[in-house]
């Protein structure tokens, strides 16, 4: 039977499968373990579905712990993922003893026995309290807490400082800390349904079912209806494109259940899109992963025109379908965008419809990009870098 | 006359970076420059080497960080390409580059009257990495088996022993080089010392990778 990590032969740089089977000898048999607060949805689930069996082939003994929590533990978490993003939120001393109480009866519960422990996000920050003698522990934050709101942050800090190291998606997610921060790109799967390869069938009959002709060259922003997101502004890049070339836009997403703004910016959006049947609003669910794959390889360009972002990973999702990305300038998409080469990065919709018609009026450019970008998403952002890096830190960390 | 053999063959040590976020950060050209006056010779070479590593197939705007910010969030075209034009391969190590980057940058500051500073928001920000090595366990001993294995290898090792085996272990033509040259080697002295200049050219790694397999075809031609 072919392992997991052999499948990615396949698709990860030439190399790769045998390097990571080399790394994985430094680290044999070393238990390791992963306590987030959720097994399914969410980006941090997603990965560690693939990581953590990945690990196990190559001689990591990988646990994966789950936070058990009350309604108002959850309540408060979240409370806690929008402060340290820079929203402001009220949070009570209840709901403070709420998280502390939580953390401390999942310690009793839970095995913490390990020689590297990788806790991830806030939820379970406090788990350090019960950390056993003698491992790395080591917190992995995968949000911007660049901005937090002060109170939260100042209370989660004293649980962070006693980490042996920090890791972050950005350097500038980075906080002020005494304990090493490394810095470890999210990655994505390129075997999983949002990435793997689709036949022309499968594409033609999902677009069909989307109700998004193929008859013209697509425009296309995969993103929540959120400002920072910009879709108006993408609405107002399209018209101006739309002077010169026929084309269409499609905007995907969704609204996140517990963001009333969602729908607020949606409404906006369909006022600037008006009757025109060439752009194409469609709401989908968390779920719809073949679809979003489906139409990022049936796009002509896609865009991500954020004004704020964190990482951006649906960048990296396009460059993997061969596409050039046309950006904001801010966040990670700055690290996925080599101007010029896998992309353009820009800062208003007048830079976005530029770079959008020189690429649709150089046909062979865009293909050529398309293939840089590709080659780029395959040596920076797939799972097996990924995995790769998790390595390397415990070796490092020793 | 029969195929050249080495005494010793040539073993393939591959690497991969570990990247340490330095909490340090410069909104502005003249904050760059006090910074690159201070942080560890290890930050300086992650700037202007690991670039090699992180960019193994596409090239960027500049192949270095310092270049690459100042032009696209400095919006200094100037002081970018001045900088962009800096070859690490040319000096003898890291704090001679350091001495040349601030040469360049105290010179640029010293005839402007405004200090260019981030216009995107986004900060300089200092980054410093430490190289993990992993022994691929393949072993060549002939020119022939050298250019197969090079031409498969992981890009990493490629970067390994031409960067890393140069400014932070000191063996200026690198280890392919090296080897190739060696009298338990292959005594190979004219291929060596075209291998050498491969990493002056401002390839990619996997420009290297072509164009050393493509010396080795050459030389296996004849």
């Amino acid at each position: 039977m072919v392992g997991m990590l052999e499948q990615y032969r396949a698709v990860a740089p030439q190399g790769t499968v045998d390097f990571l089977r080399r790394l994985g000898q430094r680290v044999e048999g070393k238990r390791m373990l992963n306590v987030n607060s959720t097994r399914h949805g969410g980006g941090v689930a997603e990965i560690l579905q693939r990581l953590v069996p990945l690990l196990e082939e190559l001689g990591v003994q990988t646990r994966w712990e789950v936070l058990a929590g009350s309604d108002l533990f959850y309540r408060t978490t979240k409370s806690f993922h929008n402060a340290l993003q820079g929203t402001k939120q009220r949070i009570t001393a209840e709901m403070y003893e709420a998280y502390l109480e939580c953390n401390r009866e999942n310690a009793k519960r839970l095995n913490l026995e390990a020689d590297v422990a990788m806790i991830h996000d806030p939820q379970p920050a406090a788990l350090i309290e019960a950390r056993p003698e003698g491992s790395r522990w080591i917190w992995r934050c995968h949000i911007d807490v660049s901005t937090p709101q002060r109170s939260v942050w100042h209370f989660l800090r004293p649980y962070v400082v006693r980490y042996d190291a920090a890791i972050v998606s950005l350097p500038k997610f980075a906080q002020r800390l005494p304990i090493p921060q490394f810095l470890v790109y999210p990655s994505i799967d390129p075997l999983s349904d949002k990435n793997r390869e689709l036949t022309p069938e499968e594409i033609d009959q999902i677009l069909a079912r989307l109700g998004v002709p193929r008859d013209k060259p697509i425009l296309l922003q995969v993103s929540r209806f959120d400002r920072f997101k910009d879709p108006v502004g993408v609405v107002e890049a399209y018209r101006l494109v739309k002077k010169s070339h026929d084309c269409r836009l499609v905007l995907a997403g969704g609204t996140a259940v517990d963001d009333p703004e969602g729908a607020e910016v949606l409404a906006e959006v369909q006022e600037a899109a008006g009757a025109d049947s060439n752009v194409h609003l469609l709401l989908l669910p968390p779920t719809a992963n073949l679809e979003i794959n489906a139409l990022q390889q049936a796009a002509t360009i896609v865009f991500q025109k954020s004004t704020r972002e964190g990482f951006g990973l649906t960048v990296a999702e396009a460059l993997w379908k061969g596409k050039p990305v046309i950006g904001g300038e801010t966040g990670g998409i700055t690290v996925q965008i080599i101007p010029g080469v896998t992309g353009y990065t820009v800062n208003s919709p007048e830079g976005a419809a530029f770079y959008a018609k020189r690429l649709l009026n150089e046909p062979d450019r865009m293909v050529a990009m398309g293939r840089q970008a590709k080659e780029y998403a395959r040596h920076r952002f797939l799972i097996t870098r990924h995995l790769q890096d998790y390595l390397s830190l415990m070796i490092h960390l020793g | 006359m029969g195929v050249p053999r080495a005494d010793s063959p040539f073993r393939f040590v591959s690497c991969t970076e570990l990247r340490e976020v330095m909490g340090q950060r410069a909104m502005d050209e003249q904050r760059l420059l006090e910074l690159i006056e201070e942080v560890p010779a290890d930050s300086i070479y992650y700037h202007t080497h690991s670039y090699y590593l992180r960019h193994a197939y596409a090239q960027g705007l500049f192949p270095n960080d310092f270049a690459t910010w100042v032009a696209l969030s400095a919006h200094d075209r100037v002081l970018g390409e001045r900088l962009g034009i800096l070859d690490p391969f040319e000096f003898d190590g890291i704090e001679q580059l350091r001495g040349e980057i601030l040469a360049i940058l105290s010179e640029h500051l010293s005839r402007i009257k405004i200090i260019p500073h981030s216009t995107t928001g986004e900060p300089f920000e200092f980054v410093r990495s430490h190289v993990i090595e992993a022994d691929l366990g393949l072993e060549t001993w002939t020119l022939r088996e050298f250019r197969d294995a090079l031409a498969d290898v992981e890009v990493g090792a490629i970067y390994n022993h031409v960067c890393e085996a140069r400014l932070r272990k000191g063996r200026l033509s690198g280890d392919f080089a090296q080897w190739l040259s060696a009298e338990d080697g292959l005594g190979l002295q004219e291929l060596a010392g075209r291998v050498a200049k491969v990493g002056c050219l401002g390839l990619s790694l996997e420009g290297m990778r072509e164009q050393i397999v493509r010396l080795c075809d050459r030389e296996l031609a004849t």
